[in-house]
């Protein structure tokens, strides 16, 4: 983030620019439809939030320099070059307004990946210096430390310890060919140690064999959410040269929406080669364990609850009867929001809007989607897959008053595990 | 001139120059965008994007029910206007005999009497798209002088066709004339205006779903 500039700025964005860019830039028919889809423009009704308008600064630039029309006009002084006036102004459109939650996107008529742009321009915002402090902050410590929360791994292995102690299980770390390398994110390392434990049980109820790389535990990747590609290729080259090291066969991104998408879709384009592993959600092997009748639960929630689909492994990731059918295994009321599922609410914190402080209160208004849709169902327990979304909910729900507990879903599949070790499986399953 | 002048002269050299902008217009339009490149995709796929780019294609011409709730009129309005557009531009019998001349091969009409229903029809949905803009919040803050000038160069053609075929307020000839001097600037302003979008949408729906159905999504 060092040599910021506006020229730099707009370098980027022009970088960015390719024929699917183009194409949605040429297709829009401003019928406005992407506004009903968005969170932050439905809950302030300002038309500043309207999805296409905050990439309207690479509009610009796309028509300037990529079209000859858009070349003429200027030619004749017709068209008004982005300055940095643009750039302050958009700042706050581009980064607490988007939640990156690509909503937007499913509704345009014309097809237009407005999210997918919303990602692109904010290489431009952050290489003009115009990034929120917030977000700056996490990534230089994700780069410096090794985690956006500043985690290091002696705070991992004393975490890793409390774990093996109270479940009399190991937590392997750095072991070379184990089947599965599992990632963390800082918030589940610190918030949420249970889905450490969660993983570890099931793992040895499956007879897997797994482990954690100290090189290489975090999988949050704030170089995604900023728009630094060369840093968000440094982290997931990390995770890369620790997987290959260990000679893993599936990599398992933690609950994290955005960490699935960084290191799952974005991973292989940003390091320029295709992976010597696979890259699964925690969701995706659980609902296989499922299938091979490796998972075996007992007991059923008596909890009416619903599920909150991350945006990113919902809408973005294409993880959504996975989830379902496992919640079938443990849960006896579960109802759907309205939306549910492709065309879910984002929780509001998504793309970097939590980490920024300065959103908070754009974020706690925007939550007031989830909020009604949460009230059309009334539940006693929420459960969902993101620690982000986890963390984000938890506050929102706080700051509106409802008393509603917020559960990870590894974590309830794992309280309902079958008591059982791989040599003397179970004769039945309970359920 | 006279009336009868023209409407030769723009059924003449005035339709190929306008024809031949329209054309060559679309492919640079096409070409500008293409010629930027789209870079393979390395994840691991885990659907197909051919699959999907040719679903999305088809499926984002009908809307989300959840978003259709929110905006019926909207979103009916234009369905049903470019409904009737399509209907009447490829449909209507004396068309059908333009695009034989041109293309060498026609197709079975709609009787007239339907196309004039529709061209009313089209005629009122232009009307309500018009009041939309200006009094819809988000329409009004999208909307800039493209967005009217290709409303009025959609209307214009749809106008006069109407007030031609019913023979109202000008002679027949000069009408109609002017009905084909209207699709003549339609024509012109395509390329140059958000109605490149008639071809466009294709190559925006395309990348979208390619990159869902690679990715195993919905789209
Ligand atoms: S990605 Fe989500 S938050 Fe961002 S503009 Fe689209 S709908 Fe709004
Ligand atoms: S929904 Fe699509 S076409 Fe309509 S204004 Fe938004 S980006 Fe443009």
């Amino acid at each position: 983030m060092s040599g910021a500039s506006i020229e730099k700025g707009i370098e980027f964005i022009k970088e960015q620019i390719d024929a699917s860019t183009a194409s949605y830039f040429s297709s829009c028919v401003h019928c406005g439809l992407c506004a009903e889809a968005c969170l932050f423009f439905n809950q302030t009704q300002d038309p500043r939030y309207i999805p296409i308008n905050k990439v309207e600064p690479m509009r610009r630039i796309w028509e300037q320099e990529y079209t000859l029309w858009g070349r003429l006009k200027s030619a004749l002084g017709l068209t008004q070059p982005v300055s940095e006036q643009d750039f302050a102004d958009w700042e706050e459109l581009v980064y607490d307004g988007c939640s990156l939650c690509g909503r937007c996107s499913l509704v345009c008529p014309v097809g237009n990946d407005i999210s997918g742009m919303i990602r692109k321009i904010r290489e431009g915002f952050a290489a003009a210096g115009h990034a929120p402090e917030g977000l700056i902050g996490a990534t230089t410590r994700a780069i410096e430390i090794g985690s956006p929360m500043g985690v290091r791994l002696p705070a991992v292995k004393a975490q890793i310890g409390h774990v093996e102690d109270s479940i009399d299980l190991e937590i392997p770390l750095d072991k070379a060919g184990a089947e599965y390398m599992v990632l963390l994110s800082s918030m589940e390392i610190m918030n949420f140690p249970e889905y450490m434990e969660a993983v570890a049980r099931i793992m040895h109820q499956a007879g897997k064999s797994w482990t954690i790389s100290s090189k290489a535990f975090e999988a949050t990747n704030s170089g995604i959410q900023i728009g630094v590609s060369d840093l968000a290729r440094e982290l997931v080259q990390r995770v890369v040269d620790a997987a290959e090291e260990l000679g893993v066969k599936t990599v398992i991104s933690p609950e994290c929406g955005h960490a699935y998408t960084a290191i799952r879709w974005e991973g292989p384009n940003l390091i320029g080669r295709s992976y010597k592993f696979k890259v699964r959600h925690i969701l995706e092997v659980l609902d296989e364990f499922r299938s091979q009748g490796l998972l075996k639960t007992q007991g059923l929630e008596e909890a009416r609850l619903t599920y909150h689909d991350p945006c990113q492994i919902a809408r973005k990731g294409g993880i959504v009867e996975h989830p379902r059918r496992l919640l079938d295994m443990v849960a006896k009321n579960f109802v759907e929001m309205p939306d549910a599922g492709a065309m879910n609410w984002c929780c509001s914190g998504g793309g970097g809007v939590s980490a920024n402080e300065r959103a908070e209160g754009l974020k706690l208004t925007a939550f007031k989607q989830k909020k009604a849709q949460l009230d059309a169902v009334k539940v006693d327990t929420l459960v969902t897959a993101c620690a982000n979304c986890r963390i984000t909910l938890e506050e929102g729900l706080e700051h509106y008053e409802m008393d509603l507990p917020v559960v990870g879903l590894t974590e309830m599949i794992a309280e309902h595990l079958v008591d059982t070790s791989p040599e003397t499986p179970a004769k039945e399953n309970a359920q | 001139m006279s009336a009868e002048a023209l409407l030769a002269w723009a059924r003449g050299p005035a339709f190929e120059v306008a024809l031949v902008i329209f054309i060559a217009g679309m492919l640079l339009r096409l070409f500008e965008i293409l010629s930027l490149g789209y870079k393979t995709d390395l994840s691991e796929a885990r659907g197909s994007g051919v699959q999907g780019g040719l679903r999305t294609l088809f499926s984002r011409s009908l809307p989300r029910p959840s978003i259709l709730a929110k905006e019926p009129l909207r979103i009916i309005n234009s369905f049903v206007m470019h409904i009737g557009l399509l209907a009447m531009i490829f449909l209507f019998g004396p068309h059908v005999a333009v695009f034989e001349s041109l293309l060498g091969f026609g197709w079975p009409n709609l009787p007239s009497g339907v196309i004039d229903a529709l061209s009313a029809m089209t005629l009122i949905t232009l009307v309500v798209a018009l009041m939309l803009r200006l009094n819809n919040p988000v329409l009004r803050f999208l909307s800039t002088p493209g967005d009217y000038w290709a409303w009025l160069v959609t209307l214009l053609p749809v106008l006069t066709g109407y007030l031609a075929y019913n023979h109202l307020l000008l002679p027949y000839t000069l009408m109609l004339a002017l009905h084909i001097l209207s699709v003549e600037l339609l024509l012109i302003s395509a390329p140059f205006s958000k109605l490149t979008h008639m071809f466009s949408f294709a190559l925006s729906r395309w990348y979208q779903g390619y990159k869902a159905g690679h990715r195993g999504i919905e789209s």
